[in-house]
């Protein structure tokens, strides 16, 4: 069973909706037995990284979650700020991350009165890194949709598994064996992210 | 490369949906459960459906409605009408909404954006502004529910918008709503000058070329309805989307 996190942050409603046209049915919960007995994990995010940590401290998550990541291994897969959580620390907050991957997250340093407007926010493209589970190196581009103003910076070139571009070239996607990160919001992004999701999905656990 | 969004925006009266001309004289247009399905299979960057009663009558969102509408999504929705609370904004995030849309409630006090903003994210509000020019072309702020044109000069209130916490603005020409006779272009440049977060621009797409106007003009992204939604002089309703290529191609950078 897919378990959706539920740590009040996030659009778990629609990440259901896309696993369930990807054939895949999905529980939404933050319970700590449940996600000890998962076979995979998703961690959605939208909202600030301190709100982030902090919700998933007050529900008690931290403990249950590395241990289905770090120590039993099952599949996670973090999306948005999901992501950025797994990571050591970001600029946007004080609290320490998860700390998953060896990446930072910083605010995207644009200037201000530039043709680049922050958030980034809209569909933009990948090139992948390297060739990961999640992205096949498909015929045609690869879209997705975004919506951030941090991102994620000084990662382990190693587990850098996509790229994109808004002024200049930052990480769309990480991958540390099985756990991975998105930037962008496949359940957002049409048969693209569907795509992702289905990967995902069908990613021996 | 990042593209410029364009974005089909569909009026809600009464649960059906409704197209106006010049913010009045609303026409029935269609089922909006079927209008967004055809909008998702057709692959739009984003939606916005406004229900343009709320405010005017003081309703609620039609919750029920709107989750049936994110169910049918697998692109942004962004949802505006009514919106004064953040308790309102909370529910329409776990239903499903990406962003919340709100203009009447900021016109008397703009907090309820802040505390959006602070509890979800800049990105999750976009702060709706009308503009209508009077006789002399002069651009005033509007105020759509109470249809009345307000004092404050409308960049001052899109500023403090901004200042507030919206991380997106949407600015609407009123005068050329449902037209179809082309945008508002000194608006939008104007806008887009004064602000530094996303410039969604609306009112008076009739041809594709009117919506590559208004990104060369600084609009981060365009919102249409009618253009998306009739056809023919005689506006028949067919719903209507440009493929990804064909819009890869209007706007592609020079």
């Amino acid at each position: 069973m897919i378990i959706i996190v539920d740590y009040g942050m996030g659009n778990v409603g629609s990440i259901r909706n896309m696993l369930r046209a990807c054939g895949a049915e999905s529980t939404i919960t933050a319970s700590h037995e449940v996600i000890r007995s998962a076979a995979k994990l998703i961690l959605p995010g939208v909202g600030a990284f301190d709100a982030g940590m902090q919700n998933l401290s007050e529900r008690g998550l931290i403990e249950p979650l590395t241990e289905a990541a770090i120590h039993r291994k099952i599949p996670v897969l973090g999306i948005c700020l999901g992501m950025q959580l797994m990571c050591r620390s970001s600029q946007e907050g004080k609290l320490p991350g998860l700390g998953w991957f060896d990446a930072d997250v910083r605010h995207f340093d644009l200037p201000k009165d530039g043709p680049h407007k922050i958030p980034h926010m809209g569909w933009n493209t990948v090139t992948l890194n390297q060739a990961t589970p999640l992205f096949e190196a498909c015929e045609g581009e690869q879209r997705f949709y975004f919506v951030h103003s941090y991102h994620v910076a000084d990662a382990d070139p190693s587990q850098v598994a996509a790229t994109s571009h808004h002024g200049y070239q930052f990480v769309a996607a990480l991958r540390h064996g099985s756990i991975f990160g998105v930037q962008f919001h496949p359940e957002k992004s049409h048969r693209f992210g569907m795509g992702v999701m289905k990967r995902f999905v069908n990613y021996p656990c | 490369m990042l593209k410029h969004r364009v974005i089909p925006c569909l009026l809600l009266q009464n649960g059906g949906l409704v197209k106006t001309r010049r913010f009045s004289d609303p026409k029935y247009v269609g089922d909006p459960i079927n209008a967004i399905r055809i909008f998702n299979d057709k692959e739009v960057d984003e939606l916005m459906v406004l229900d343009i009663v709320a405010s005017r009558e003081n309703r609620e969102p039609d919750y029920a409605l709107i989750e049936q509408f994110a169910g049918e999504c697998f692109m942004p929705l962004c949802y505006g009408g009514g919106v004064r609370t953040l308790e309102q904004a909370q529910r329409l995030f776990a239903l499903g909404v990406e962003k919340v849309s709100v203009q009447t409630a900021a016109l008397s006090d703009s907090s309820v954006i802040t505390r959006i903003a602070q509890r979800f994210g800049r990105q999750a509000v976009v702060a709706s502004v009308d503009v209508k020019r009077n006789w002399l072309g002069k651009a005033q702020l509007y105020g759509a529910a109470a249809a009345k044109t307000l004092s404050t000069p409308w960049i001052q209130h899109l500023k403090d918008m901004v200042s507030a916490g919206a991380g997106e603005v949407v600015v609407n020409a009123v005068n050329r709503d449902g037209e179809m006779s082309g945008m508002d272009l000194d608006l939008v440049a104007a806008a887009s000058a004064a602000v530094s977060v996303p410039l969604i621009a609306a009112g008076g797409v009739g041809k594709l070329s009117d919506i590559r106007d208004a990104v060369a003009a600084g609009a981060s992204a365009v919102a249409a309805g009618a253009f998306f939604v009739f056809h023919g002089p005689h506006r028949a309703v067919l719903i209507t989307y440009p493929r990804y290529n064909e819009l890869e191609a209007l706007l592609s950078v020079q």
